[in-house]
């Protein structure tokens, strides 16, 4: 007997094997995608046509109610690991002549002598996600937001990618390097609390996500104190605020004191 | 007779060695992140090492033992020449190639992505192209075994094809096709974004490709082990296999079902509609029917050997065992393991019931007892029983491999067994550390310890057998004679064709995966908006 003649349904084999096969596929599927939809009570459904299409998996278009106004402004920006990874040298240069009016405040190298943060260095996207959210009134300072509303798309990405160009350096009030606390290196897992680092540098860094090796200590624990009372709410799916409010005063004073005491050499290592 | 010993020494040789590496890396990994370990300061080091492990032991490992033991039963049963022995180094070479191109990535910490690859997670180019040059390896065994059969049926038209070779060449057609999941999945998602050419992932078509490999790879991670119970088990303690007929049906039925039922790893998904996973949890119980079947006929098979050894009484024949023997022990301990893992796969594969223990410690403890218990353990028989007939020498320590085995079925069942604990209880996986301070989770410390301890014997146990594989090379020389599988009671004349050749069950396979994963793949793949960003390893 060769392969012909197994597959024809004379061959007892073939017969049961391929009756069998399919009686248990039509029994499952009736059960999968009529009996069982219909045995949720909580679940209407139009037709039996509809039941099927539901337990498919068929997409179905959801009701054409219009979301809630939010209250607060949310960032709009989109980054990706690749956002402004490859900056021209015009540009660069377009962002040192408008980086002209951001020195006063964030210093003609970048570094701040003035608690705000520094730039020297930072990755572009972290600048252009900011400033963005800036413009649109996502996140709002009193004297950042009159700078950034006039910006351009072009004339943002420009003075990002400016500043990832500048050199890292030291703090301008270095202190003594400190070290890791808990918060930084393990976070709080029973409190939901990632580690510091598995974003931010010294694990790991996340697109979109500062280093902060020497930032100034005062503004690192502003901002977590903002992100923790919601005033500050630009960070996306509320990442920061839900962390920096799980997070306990003796915490929010750790991981600033660590981060502000970092050389940014710290950074060049795990870059 | 074994003409190619050096060609299945070195498929052994290479899968042994890389499993005594991901072995200590496992053990290394239970260890820290379990309340006797220190914090691990840096989680990625835990995920490094986890990808590793999980690559050598699910892909090349496995891979390598069904390939050599599949060439070793190619030349025995069939006893004939290896057809194509070029091309089974050229397969071999291109394992050993494809695995250290995908492990370098790892250990350089450009492919943290676990074997599972995860998208949107996407690690290093080189990663994955040496994945895919082990399946394109594997895949060339695949169609030498298909060769080889081929060239014997034309030698001996209408005979009964022997067991050992129809169901190897069963476990060779299942992975061919089992591997075009996870195929399809790096060459059309993974491979395009990490190779630069795309920026965006459907992560959900992905992991539903996956599951198509997923589950039909431990069947044929299983086939071997099975193999060893019908046709070496029965041999080595003087029985018979009790139905050759019931050992071919087992072997087709794994042909058809263990394919289509690989949704049940994505329950919790919600890319996939609740229809198709009824499907498949319901095929997923059938696929008990072939273990079942076949633990039915092998316990009559080792009933034999008991009753021709004076065994008499209703249980009375389990004390007239040659329970000495390593094969008969590497048995006992492989279906108890079996038989506790088994019943916790029926558990994951009901729907209601997986979703308390989806993602906790149980399904680690899980997969481990079943793979890394039930089969690996026969693996090492398999190795055991070849290795003189490999090296031309005795295998002298017969003590040490009862130790041996003894070790690896403690380990393996003091390591599982908290692990299942405490996945009910809620202990996720894929953890680099927990924090057993914490008054919530500080109850499971001790279980966990118990587990890092059934570690450690398990890593003894392992250098141990590996201990006794390099001594057998070095033992005095002696002829073991031809390698033999075992007989039937009623030894088939002649067979039905459907019974003797794979072209029905494979069609039965091919067709269930159309009706079981052809909608939801064709649904996922023509609706717009289902890609993500992907999220670059070690990426700013």
């Amino acid at each position: 007997m060769g392969t012909r003649d197994l597959f024809t349904f004379s061959n007892p084999h073939f017969a049961r094997g391929v009756g069998i096969t399919a009686a248990i596929l039509i029994l499952t599927a009736i059960a999968g995608f009529i009996v069982l939809p219909f045995a949720q009570p909580w679940v209407q459904f139009a037709n039996v046509w509809d039941a099927i299409c539901s337990a498919a998996g068929v997409p179905q278009r959801a009701a054409s109610v219009t979301a809630p106004e939010q209250a607060k402004r949310l960032s709009e920006v989109v980054l990706t690991s690749h956002t402004l990874s490859r900056p021209s040298q015009e540009a660069i240069g377009r962002g040192a002549t408008l980086a002209q009016r951001c020195a006063i405040c964030h210093g003609p190298t970048g570094i701040s002598r003035a608690d705000s943060p520094n730039l020297a260095g930072q990755y572009a996207a972290v600048i252009y996600k900011e400033l963005f959210d800036f413009r649109s009134g996502a996140r709002s300072n009193a004297v950042m937001s009159p700078f950034a509303v006039n910006l351009t798309d072009e004339e943002i990405a420009d003075l990002s990618n400016y500043y990832a160009y500048l050199p890292r350096l030291p703090a301008y009030h270095p202190t003594p390097q400190l070290p890791k606390p808990n918060i930084v290196i393990y976070g709080a897992p029973m409190r939901g609390i990632a580690p510091c680092g598995a974003c931010h540098g010294s694990l790991d860094n996340k697109t979109g996500s500062p280093w902060l090796e020497g930032q100034s200590e005062a503004y690192m624990k502003a901002q977590l104190q903002a992100f923790a009372s919601g005033e500050r709410h630009n960070d996306i799916s509320q990442q920061m605020r839900n962390i920096a409010r799980a997070m306990t005063p003796q915490e929010i004073e750790a991981a600033a004191a660590y981060y502000a005491s970092q050389p940014p050499e710290v950074v060049k290592a795990v870059d | 007779m074994l003409a190619n010993r050096k060609l299945i020494l070195a498929h052994f040789s290479f899968a042994f060695a890389v499993f005594g590496v991901a072995l200590t890396l496992g053990a290394w990994q239970m260890f820290i992140r379990s309340p006797i370990g220190t914090w691990l300061s840096n989680p990625e080091l835990y995920y490094r090492s986890l990808t590793a492990h999980g690559t050598v032991m699910g892909y090349v490992f496995p891979t390598l033992v069904a390939m050599g033991f599949g060439y070793a039963i190619s030349e025995s049963a069939l006893e004939q020449r290896l057809v194509g022995v070029r091309w089974a180094w050229t397969g071999f070479w291109l394992i050993v190639f494809g695995s250290v191109m995908a492990v370098t990535p790892i250990a350089l910490g450009r492919a943290s992505v676990l074997y599972t690859f995860y998208p949107p997670l996407i690690g290093n180019l080189f990663y994955y192209l040496g994945v895919v040059l082990v399946v394109v390896g594997s895949w060339i065994w695949v169609a030498l075994m298909s060769i080889n059969l081929r060239v014997w049926r034309n030698a001996h038209p209408g005979a009964p094809v022997p067991l050992a070779m129809f169901a190897n060449v069963a476990g060779s057609y299942l992975w061919a096709w089992t591997a075009v999941g996870a195929a399809l999945e790096l060459l059309l998602q993974i491979i395009p974004v990490a190779a630069g050419l795309k920026n965006t992932i459907d992560a959900g078509l992905a992991r539903i490709f996956f599951s198509w490999t997923l589950h039909a790879i431990v069947y044929f991670w299983l086939m071997p082990t099975y193999i060893a119970y019908y046709t070496i088990v029965p041999r080595a303690i003087g029985g018979r296999v009790y139905s050759d007929t019931m050992a071919r049906i087992s072997f087709i039925l794994f042909l058809v079902v263990a394919m289509p039922i690989g949704m049940h790893h994505t329950f919790a998904d919600p890319q996939v509609g609740a229809g198709f996973k009824f499907i498949h949890s319901a095929f997923t119980a059938l696929v008990a029917l072939p273990t079942l079947l076949t633990v039915f006929t092998i316990c009559a098979s080792v009933e034999i050997a008991a009753r021709l050894r004076g065994g008499r009484g209703l249980f009375g024949w389990i004390r007239a065992l040659p329970w000495d023997n390593p094969m008969l022990l590497a048995l006992a301990f492989s279906f108890v393991m079996l038989g506790f893992g088994g019943a916790g796969g029926l558990i994951n594969m009901s729907y209601q019931l997986d979703a308390s223990i989806h993602n906790t410690q149980w399904i680690t403890g899980h997969f481990h007892l079943i793979f890394g218990g039930a089969i690996v353990i026969m693996y090492f028989a398999i190795a055991y029983d070849l290795w003189p007939h490999l090296t031309g020498r005795e295998m002298i320590d017969v003590r040490l491999i009862r130790t041996q085995l003894w070790l690896w079925f403690i380990g393996m069942i003091v390591t599982t067994f908290p692990w299942h604990w405490v996945g009910i209880l809620g202990m996720p996986r894929r953890m680099a550390y927990f924090d057993f301070g914490d008054p919530a989770i500080a109850p499971q410390a001790l279980s966990v310890i118990f587990s890092v301890i059934g570690g450690f014997i398990l890593l003894a146990s392992g250098i141990l057998f590996l201990v006794i594989l390099a001594r057998g090379m070095r033992a005095p020389q002696a002829d073991a004679g031809a390698y033999r599988f075992a007989i039937a009671v009623h030894q088939p004349t002649t067979v039905p064709v459907a019974l003797n050749t794979h072209a029905l069950w494979v069609a039965l396979m091919i067709a269930l995966t159309i009706t079981n994963y052809g909608y939801p793949i064709l649904n996922l793949a023509t609706t717009a908006g289902t890609s993500v960003p992907a999220v670059y390893v070690g990426a700013q």
